[in-house]
């Protein structure tokens, strides 16, 4: 984007602030430490906005916008937390939890989750609604990761960074709806993928315990991000 | 092709049929040649031929003349008038059809046509429908087709074009209503080194067939519609998406394109002008998402038909990026008679808000099903019981649902609304693209909820996590209702349910999936509360009915 | 600079042709892909691993997003069909007026959910959105042909013509 002349100024929860025009609500709630809840968006991978985790309110329009695509304008009034937010944003991780199996206590992120963080700060005790409990495989074929597709909320963080970061695009997402499927290649066991090179980012970029390394037990699994902006600076810097 | 050229085909056109004091028009559209009208069609061929009757009696092959539910439809006609509409016709009633062409109708098979359901229409977007031949552009030109082109490119500005269409008042037919002319103004004045033109004939409502039917019958008039807008917004590439399961529509489709790029009115500089339009097919492969402007873009790039978010809007950044105009099939085929006859003639018919005509594909419990084209503004109630002829088999109305899974269902109590954008909008369902479904006494409308929300289910994309799992838990709770197993304390999630869709979801698929719950939900509460409290269906649908909605 | 040499068909099976033809129709560009699998289901009948990998890597698009794609249209079957077709309609219009009944008939009569071939390869049950013949509502495709009013008496008999032993 090329860059604008106007900066805009904006009030966040009735705080005033300043941006760029190319930011989001969300990179200007970041860069001033104010909390807003999301799974899909990473910073330093492109935003799909499909999470719907990141909705805000903002003063004149009647519908709540992500915030991770939503860029900033002059005037803009958001309100990032309102009971109404609170309500659709712990329904919509009970729709996470209750899609496919999350069962903290013998997950390898256990206290490392990125989903468990959010229910508790969002004070979710229990899911409201059945689980759906599909059959859905581990791919442990690949010789240093695992697949878990009990644990995926199909963020589509892992494909995103092997296509955008590594350039491999091994990673995609097959079907569509409640059946929706990251796979590999051919929807092929991971191990023997040919365009897999075995970098690890869709592991650590992986928000729950779905990518893990093998070896990992209960609550071992932390992911290191710091890659995803030393990359990110690293490649601006080269530019 | 010069104006000149063009009036002059149609001259000889004219002149070639005014031959033909005698004709039969038989109906090829999907409808009747599901019922063998080819059939039909070929036996009148050789009977005509056996008679020595080639020099002044022809049979044409023409689109829908909208009674399906009666076809094989033909109809007859000499120079002096004499028309009838002959229905249910087989391969064997040729010889009696053509033996009383002048004298008196065969009355086993005649067709009543001055019944509400032919007077009470209006034919705008069908006037060529039933009519011409849709295979042969030489018919279409002698309907007066292609003149608006030449109009528009040889007497107006691009900027005049749009005023018209403007001025006409028409909103885009594929169900939200946004103003025509406002989005063709929008992409004319994006900054684009190219602009896209995309015709959305991927119909995916169930129970709707308008789109289908414009494609089969009058192919010309909607490659005319987007050569018009081409030159108003100024675009050169222009795209039609349409569904693989129309066979016959894409067959005619492609026969159109081909004869009017021989014809010179498509490709590069047309009728002499600096204007250069060309038009590519390209195939939907089921997936109701791709009606979602921006989920239709990502598959004509050949991508997974996931909608993004919106801004940008396509009309600034659409088909590569770039500035994209996208209208569905009826809007298209509603241009060139607006150019034509003005858009204050366009806007003399129907209401303040809603102008024109609308096509509506009439269906389900009804006595007569088919494709009608009516005024904006008819009430609900002349719909299904004039045109529609009412409830057949002496059962009692219970609901008529528009907007197919986006949309609602409408109780007895509120027959009497017009049919507009705005009033079916207030009444909680959508004007939607066109489906009309009549549901009698004998549908639960628990289970023609859960119908729906096991469309959403599947139809879903996967992107978003509302629409995904939602639509899967909603449906959930609507089976475990028609299984009588469901609890207050469902129906009250349900609810929750349909506030979170409507207000999270990314696009309109799942923002809209709650309308058919929400809707039965206000007009049709105690059918609900009777699963729940009392474990009966009352229309004795659910518990025993076999197989259950699935599809 | 790297180039893409555009691999070979994979065997000399002579609708490879038609495949290829739609793929430089479009300029071997990736925008392609999903007219290429319409050519090859056309050609073909179904997509395999071994169309999906040709088509992906002649127009250098990702292996798993050509599956992405297949598996996203329900158009695309990436199983063969079966000797005959039968595709029950379960649009609005259908469904008001019996699609169910049929659906229940057929599984019963042939024990194969939507979507399956019976095991003896005779006939593939599939349904469709809708086809937009809703004023011949319930409608099945027998093949291609689409019929209109037809009653679960009717599918069974036309089902039992396909399926006997000498069919």
């Amino acid at each position: 984007m090329t860059p604008s002349t106007g900066v805009k100024t904006l009030k966040i929860d009735g705080r005033d602030f300043s941006a760029r025009p190319d930011e989001t609500i969300l990179d200007v709630a970041r860069e001033n430490k104010i909390f807003i809840p999301r799974m899909c968006e990473l910073n330093g991978l492109s935003t799909v906005g499909a999470c719907r985790l990141c909705l805000v309110e903002v003063k004149g329009s009647n519908k709540l916008l992500p915030s991770c695509v939503t860029h900033v304008e002059e005037g803009m009034e958001v309100t990032t937390t309102s009971e109404r937010l609170t309500h659709y944003r712990r329904m919509i991780v009970e729709l996470l939890f209750s899609e496919r199996n999350h069962v903290c206590s013998v997950c390898v992120s256990n206290g490392h989750c990125e989903l468990q963080n959010l229910a508790q700060k969002l004070g979710i005790t229990h899911v409201r609604f059945p689980y759906r409990n599909p059959k859905v495989e581990v791919d442990a074929s690949h010789e240093r990761f695992v697949i878990d597709h009990n644990r995926c909320i199909l963020c589509t963080r892992c494909v995103r960074v092997c296509d955008e970061i590594e350039g491999a695009h091994t990673w995609d997402i097959m079907g569509r709806g409640v059946d929706a499927k990251v796979i590999t290649d051919l929807n092929q066991p991971w191990g023997s993928s040919a365009t897999c090179t075995g970098c690890g980012k869709c592991v650590h970029v992986c928000p729950t315990g779905a990518l893990f390394e093998k070896g990992r037990s209960v609550a071992e699994m932390e992911k290191r991000r710091s890659f995803l902006p030393y990359l990110t600076l690293m490649r601006e810097e080269h530019e | 092709m010069t104006p000149d050229e063009l009036l002059e085909i149609a001259e000889t056109e004219r002149e070639s049929q005014k031959r033909f004091t005698h004709r039969v028009n038989v109906c090829l559209a999907a409808g009747c040649v599901s019922c063998q009208s080819q059939a039909v069609k070929d036996a009148l061929d050789s009977d005509i031929a056996r008679r020595g009757w080639g020099d002044h009696c022809q049979a044409k092959g023409v689109g829908c003349m909208g009674l399906c539910s009666e076809g094989p439809l033909v109809s007859t006609g000499v120079l002096t008038g004499n028309d009838r509409l002959y229905k249910r016709v087989a391969a064997a009633d040729a010889a009696e059809i053509l033996d009383s062409i002048d004298g008196a109708p065969v009355s086993r098979l005649r067709c009543p046509t001055d019944v509400p359901f032919f007077q009470r229409q209006k034919k705008i977007v069908l006037e060529n429908s039933g009519v011409i031949d849709p295979e042969r552009i030489e018919d279409y030109i002698a309907a007066e087709g292609y003149q608006a082109l030449i109009q528009a490119l040889t007497e107006m500005t691009p900027r005049e074009v749009v005023e018209q269409v403007m001025a006409s008042g028409l909103r885009g037919r594929g169900g939200a209503g946004y103003p025509t002319g406002l989005k063709w103004s929008t992409v004319a004045k994006s900054f684009g080194v190219q602009k896209f033109v995309i015709c959305n004939a991927d119909e995916g409502d169930p129970g709707a067939f308008m789109d289908r039917s414009v494609l089969e019958s009058d192919p010309h008039r909607v490659l005319e519609g987007m050569l018009i807008a081409a030159y108003a917004v100024g675009s050169s590439d222009g795209y039609i998406y349409v569904r693989a399961e129309y066979p016959l529509a894409i067959k005619r489709l492609r026969a159109a394109i081909r004869q009017a790029e021989r014809a010179g009115l498509l490709g590069a500089n047309i009728c002499g002008t600096r204007f250069s339009f060309k038009i590519d097919l390209r195939l939907g492969a089921g997936a109701f998402v791709c009606g979602e402007e921006t989920a239709l873009i990502a598959s004509v790039e050949g991508k997974r038909g996931t909608p993004r978010a919106r801004p940008p809007y396509p009309a600034m950044e659409g088909l590569q990026g770039q500035p994209t105009l996208i209208n569905n099939v009826e809007t298209f085929a509603n241009i060139a008679p607006i150019i034509r006859k003005g858009g204050e003639w366009y806007a003399q018919v129907g209401t303040e808000k809603s102008k024109g005509t609308k096509v509506f594909a009439l269906a389900g419990r009804v006595q007569n099903t088919g494709l009608v084209e009516v005024p904006m503004g008819i009430t609900l109630r002349e719909m299904v019981f004039e045109i529609g002829g009412g409830i057949p088999d002496g059962r009692k109305f219970k609901a008529v649902q528009t907007g197919g899974p986006s949309g609602g269902c409408l109780p007895e109590e509120v027959l009497d609304q017009p049919v507009d954008y705005e009033s079916l909008a207030r009444l909680g369902s959508i004007m939607g693209s066109g489906g009309m479904i009549v549901i009698d006494e004998s549908s639960c409308m628990v289970d023609v909820a859960k119908y729906f929300m096991d469309f959403c289910m599947t139809e879903s994309c996967g992107k978003c996590t509302p629409c995904r799992v939602g639509t899967y838990q909603m449906h959930r709770i609507l089976s475990s209702i028609t299984e009588m197993t469901a609890t207050p304390q469902d129906l009250a999630m349900l609810e929750e349910f349909c506030d979170l869709l409507k207000h999270t979801s990314l696009c309109g698929l799942g923002q809209s999936a709650p309308n058919p719950v929400v809707s039965t939900l206000k007009s049709f509460a105690a059918e609900y509360k009777s699963h729940i409290e009392d474990h009966t269906c009352p229309a004795g649908v659910c518990g025993k009915q076999p197989g259950g909605a699935r599809t | 600079m790297l180039t893409f040499a555009k691999p070979a068909p994979p065997n000399d099976d002579k609708r490879w042709r038609l495949v290829d033809a739609t793929m430089r129709r479009h300029g071997q560009q990736s925008r392609g892909l999903i007219e290429a699998l319409h050519t090859v289901q056309e050609a073909f009948g179904y997509l395999d691993d071994l169309s999906l990998r040709y088509v992906a890597t002649s127009l250098r698009v990702p292996l798993s997003r050509a599956y992405g794609v297949a598996t996203f249209y329900h158009f695309f079957t990436l199983k063969p069909a079966g000797k005959h077709t039968c595709v029950i309609c379960t649009g609005t219009a259908c469904y008001i007026k019996g699609a169910p009944l049929l659906l229940d008939a057929i599984q019963k009569d042939l024990g194969v959910l939507p979507g399956e071939t019976t095991p003896d390869g005779k006939v593939s049950f599939l349904t469709a959105r809708c086809l937009g013949s809703c004023g011949l509502a319930p409608a099945v495709v027998y093949d291609q042909q689409v019929a209109g009013k037809v009653s679960a008496q009717a599918l069974r008999e036309h089902l039992s013509q396909w399926t006997r032993h000498d069919a």
